[in-house]
């Protein structure tokens, strides 16, 4: 029991990342990662989300009609969508203008559906949480590298701090245009799926 | 009741329904006075860095700056004389110009801001010299209009002379972020200080397309457009030139200009 809670938490991270292997939710991770704040607030409020709606469909496994199950869930991540970006526009009102829209599209984003639907309708509700939470950090990890990558090479900075002093301030680093428009997420995701499969060759899919 | 059964349906899914709207409403409900704090701050904010009262990074206490230094005062557009018809810290320039009996259509062909209707009566805010004085050294105008997918909503600074641009800011858009939403860029709004709005009593001002010329002749009226985001840009460079111009705000301008700001 104790090898599979771990397995459920920590696997999503490395050995069955929500984005290198299953390669969902890549769009907001486009989106959000030009700045590392705005990266770590989406990532907690990612978090936040599949875990609790991991929880509540797991809770309400037996009694959804299967007919309806897909938009039950769907009515459960909403709910707590919505509840995170009311949250954030009351005590993080700065970052939730940088986020914009990107909150609300967790609501689509297909890490959640895919776990409330691949996982939750047939576990308990504590595995089903921690299922969340891992898949959630899986996500995380990768948006924090993209973030990581995009802010210093392209801004610079770190969190808001200067790293790399830029040309247009005075500095001698010239910053990276590509890395603050959106296609740069793709090329350190692919760079970071090749590395990821060359460590763990059991990821590499077969031909045919 | 199988659980596939039509009643059983309905059942689960009123009660899921009515559980999420009660977390979400009643989020909504306890949240809201904190959000509503949030954005009268942030449009103080926006007021005081238009006109380069606060640094952008800063970590100054807006409240106490805006009311050291800012004074809000309504003005009827028409006559451009002050009035004081409603209370300005409770007038809602938004709800005002949805109100038929407070605003007025503006004609297609005088709307290049794409705004419809505009209200009688608008904010601006004036800067003390120093705190607490009655000299006024700028006064802050409230400007909107369309941009490409939405209304922006933001601020413009003038100097004592009511010609020179101290400043230019949006507190609230939906452009795509990193295209459009580059007119919240610093490098980009820092280009309006300096430049002048009217030229023998006509608005000048206007985002060009591609870079100002430095040897241009009408460099002090031009702006910098913004790649990729063309048509955010011509909203911004019509909404400006609406607000300046005799349709909204010139009335006021020209007669503050004889008269003082007080």
């Amino acid at each position: 029991m104790a090898e599979s809670t771990k397995s459920v938490l920590f696997g999503p991270i490395f050995e069955n990342n929500p984005i290198a292997l299953q390669v969902l939710g890549i769009c907001s991770a486009l989106a959000v990662t030009t700045k590392l704040d705005t990266v770590l607030v989406m990532s907690a409020a990612v978090i936040f989300v599949i875990a609790f709606s991991n929880a509540a469909v797991s809770l309400i496994r037996n009694q959804i009609p299967s007919s309806i199950r897909i938009i039950v869930q769907m009515t459960i991540i909403a709910s707590l969508v919505i509840l995170v970006d009311q949250v954030l526009k009351a005590y993080a009102f700065e970052l939730s203008k940088q986020l914009s829209v990107f909150v609300g599209l967790i609501i689509t984003n297909c890490i959640v559906m895919g776990r409330a639907e691949g996982f939750a309708m047939k576990n308990g509700v504590w595995m089903s949480f921690l299922d969340g939470i891992g898949n959630g950090l899986g996500y995380s990890l990768i948006l924090v590298i993209v973030g990581v990558f995009r802010e210093l090479l392209g801004s610079g900075s770190l969190l808001g701090y200067t790293i790399l002093p830029l040309t247009t301030d005075g500095g001698w680093y010239q910053g990276n245009g590509l890395m603050l428009l959106p296609p740069s997420a793709f090329f350190i995701i692919g760079f970071f799926i090749w590395v990821l499969r060359t460590y763990k060759k059991d990821q590499i899919e077969v031909d045919g | 009741m199988r659980k596939d059964s039509p009643m059983r349906v309905i059942l689960v899914a009123v009660a899921l329904c009515l559980v999420c709207s009660v977390l979400v409403s009643a989020a909504a409900v306890v949240l809201r006075p904190e959000q509503e704090l949030n954005k009268a701050l942030d449009k103080k904010k926006n007021i005081l860095l238009a006109a380069g009262l606060i640094e952008p990074k800063g970590e100054a206490d807006i409240d106490a700056v805006y009311t050291e230094r800012v004074e809000a005062r309504l003005v009827d557009l028409e006559t451009g004389e002050y009035t004081d018809a409603f209370p300005v810290d409770a007038f809602d320039q938004r709800d005002a110009a949805k109100d038929p009996a407070q605003s007025i259509e503006i004609p297609d062909k005088e709307d290049p801001a794409g705004i419809g209707r505009r209200s009688l009566y608008a904010p601006v805010y004036l800067v003390r010299e120093s705190p607490g004085s009655n000299e006024f050294s700028g006064v802050i105008i409230p400007v909107h209009g369309k941009g490409l997918w939405s209304t922006l909503y933001g601020f413009l600074a003038l100097d004592s002379d009511l010609n020179t641009i101290e400043g230019l800011g949006f507190y609230e858009h939906a452009e795509t972020p990193g295209l459009g939403g580059e007119v919240d860029n610093p490098n980009w709004k820092a280009q309006w200080k300096g430049k002048q709005v009217y030229e023998d009593g006509k608005v000048e001002i206007s985002v060009i397309k591609g870079k100002v010329n430095p040897n241009s002749p009408d460099k002090a009226y031009e702006i910098d457009g913004i790649a990729g985001a063309t048509i955010t840009a011509r909203g911004v460079s019509n909404l400006v030139q609406y607000w300046m111009g005799s349709g909204a705000f010139q009335t006021y301008i020209t007669r503050v200009r004889e008269q003082g700001l007080s």
